[in-house]
């Protein structure tokens, strides 16, 4: 186990001292200025002027939610980037540049390796999605005075999501040089949010073959189905007029998939880890 | 005490390409093995197979008596690739610790201290990978490698980037390590080297064993020298025990003799036979 946390300490320290991460820092300081800026103005814009449903519809809780729902968008965005990064060529890009070689000698085994390495990078990845997901949720309730009755719940499906997107560049960087390896988990990560819109298109005209479509999809990179879920969890308590007029925006395609969501998502992961350590277990170096 | 490392018949099969063909070779605990071969030989395969990179196709390959690639072998090796490449974020000290926690070692900062100052590198505790000279980052190679007391030390090319200065420190090294009784398979192309520190040498050429012995035994005589007014000659096959005789032949013809040389062949000769005077 010492070997593991090793390995666990190393790959986060790594991704601290990575170049990666002062852009993602840098962008993410950007995107949080400009968030505080667009809710700023858009709540300034309730106070101002009057809304002809007021007595309908809860403008807070829509303008509220409407922009964390956004801003959750752009936080998983940015998470699954910081993770695909962190794991870029972690096996075959470092065996091939001979940084892995010396790290597999060692007693520690490549299994332990392996999922210490993913373990490492997807804790630095779901802090990083928890940390800004909350800084999201400061900013709109000091500047809107909203916020989401449960703010932590949609911040774990987001940091899942996250840790899935982790699992899939791991178990792609056992077979694919490194830049191979950050086109097709890029690929993937489009494919599954292609998915999540085809499921609400599908949803929006009755066709039952497109939101087939988007459950295959979700099943198969579940991700974006999170994402869903946490869309959902956000505004779970918001129910009426609000409730629809919500769901035209952002919120289409939030659903309640329940904790059978999370439990599958962490088997996919074990599953996803499961297929890489074998496969990294036979490959030469 | 089982063998620090015994290849057995060991086969490797990349695709279409044959790298081992049934490679058998033993080396005992303390000895210095030097691999010799041209490129492609297979001696890379050779030392990944044993530091449990490499999964061979056929035979087997023992570390200190357990099978390459346990978890008990790789407690047992020290491995430096010809090619490799440390973090450039990491400090040496913050390196060679890394590698303790990895091996299990407990040598604490002692250890590392005298590893750094073993590869002359004692100065450089705090010094990051990514301002070292190349020479300086093959020297600390060698000191994570010996990370832990290996009872096997793997190193391929371990002087490839290194300027003559900094080969000699290496030499010096392995005459250290051999004191510790750690044995090593040093994999080279400089023969002058491998003449110098190894106890014997293996010579491998297409995956095969060719030649394997003493340095002293492969350099084997070549005949004698003679130079008389009548010119130099090589009377091959001779020895150092016909230079009375030859001597008294030359003088026996009227010839006078100026230099009389007994002939013994180098390491190189003995490789170039072994492989061809077309290879490098």
């Amino acid at each position: 186990m010492r070997g593991a946390w090793t390995i666990v300490g190393y790959a986060f320290a790594e991704s601290l001292r990575r170049r990666v991460v002062v852009v993602v820092f840098a962008l993410t300081l950007a995107f949080l200025a400009l968030y505080a800026l667009g809710v700023h103005f858009a709540f300034a814009e309730v106070e101002r002027s009057e809304f002809v449903f007021a007595e309908l519809v809860e403008e807070r809780a829509l303008v509220g939610g409407t922009l964390l729902g956004l801003a959750m968008f752009a936080v998983l965005f940015l998470g699954a980037v910081l993770v695909v990064f962190l794991t870029n060529g972690v096996v075959r890009g470092d065996a091939e540049s001979g940084l892995l070689q010396p790290l597999v000698v060692r007693p520690v085994g490549r299994g332990t390796l392996l999922v210490a390495r993913y373990l490492g990078a997807a804790a630095a990845g779901v802090a990083y999605v928890l940390v800004v997901y909350m800084l999201a949720v400061l900013i709109t309730g000091t500047l809107g005075d909203w916020s989401p009755d449960r703010p932590l719940g949609p911040g774990l499906a987001l940091a899942l999501a996250v840790a899935v997107v982790a699992a899939l560049s791991v178990l792609a960087s056992v077979q694919l040089a490194a830049t191979a390896q950050g086109i097709a988990v890029f690929m993937l990560f489009g494919a599954g949010l292609v998915g999540g819109l085809l499921g609400q298109i599908g949803e929006a005209l009755g066709s039952g073959t497109l939101e087939r479509i988007a459950e295959v999809a979700s099943v198969a990179l579940p991700f974006e189905a999170l994402y869903q879920y946490s869309l959902h969890l956000l505004t779970e308590s918001t129910s009426g007029l609000t409730e629809v007029v919500i769901r035209l925006g952002p919120f289409g395609g939030a659903e309640d998939r329940g904790a059978g969501l999370v439990a599958y998502a962490l088997a996919y992961v074990a599953v996803v880890m499961a297929v890489a350590v074998a496969l990294f277990r036979r490959r030469d170096l | 005490m089982p063998a620090a490392l015994r290849v057995t018949e060991l086969r490797k099969r990349y695709g279409g390409f044959e790298a081992l063909r049934g490679v058998s070779l033993e080396i005992a605990p303390g000895e210095v093995v030097g691999l010799l071969g041209p490129n492609g030989a297979g001696k890379s395969t050779l030392a990944k197979i044993a530091a449990g990179l490499v999964r061979p196709s056929a035979g087997s390959a023992e570390v200190a008596g357990h099978p390459a690639g346990s978890a008990g072998a790789r407690a047992a090796v020290g491995y430096l690739a010809e090619l490799f490449r440390f973090p450039a974020w990491m400090g040496a000290d913050e390196l060679l610790r890394l590698h303790q926690r990895l091996s299990g070692s407990d040598g604490g900062e002692r250890e590392r201290a005298e590893l750094l100052e073993l590869v002359g590198l004692g100065h450089a505790a705090r010094v990051r990978v990514g301002e070292m000279s190349k020479g300086m980052q093959q020297r600390l190679g060698i000191a994570q490698a010996l990370v832990g007391s290996p009872r096997l030390l793997l190193l391929d090319e371990p002087t490839s980037a290194l300027d003559p200065a900094g080969r000699r420190v290496v030499r010096e090294l392995l005459e250290g390590i051999r004191e510790r009784g750690i044995a090593v398979l040093l994999s080279s192309h400089l023969l002058g080297e491998v003449e110098r520190v190894c106890d014997s040498v293996a010579i491998l050429l297409a995956g095969e064993v060719v030649a394997r012995g003493r340095p002293a035994e492969l350099a084997r005589p070549r005949g004698v020298e003679i130079e008389t007014d009548a010119g130099v000659r090589v009377i091959a096959g001779a020895g150092r025990e016909d230079v009375p005789r030859l001597v008294e032949e030359a003088v026996a013809r009227g010839e006078r003799v100026y230099a009389v040389r007994p002939l013994q062949s180098t390491l190189e000769d003995a490789y170039l036979e072994a492989v061809g005077e077309g290879q490098e």
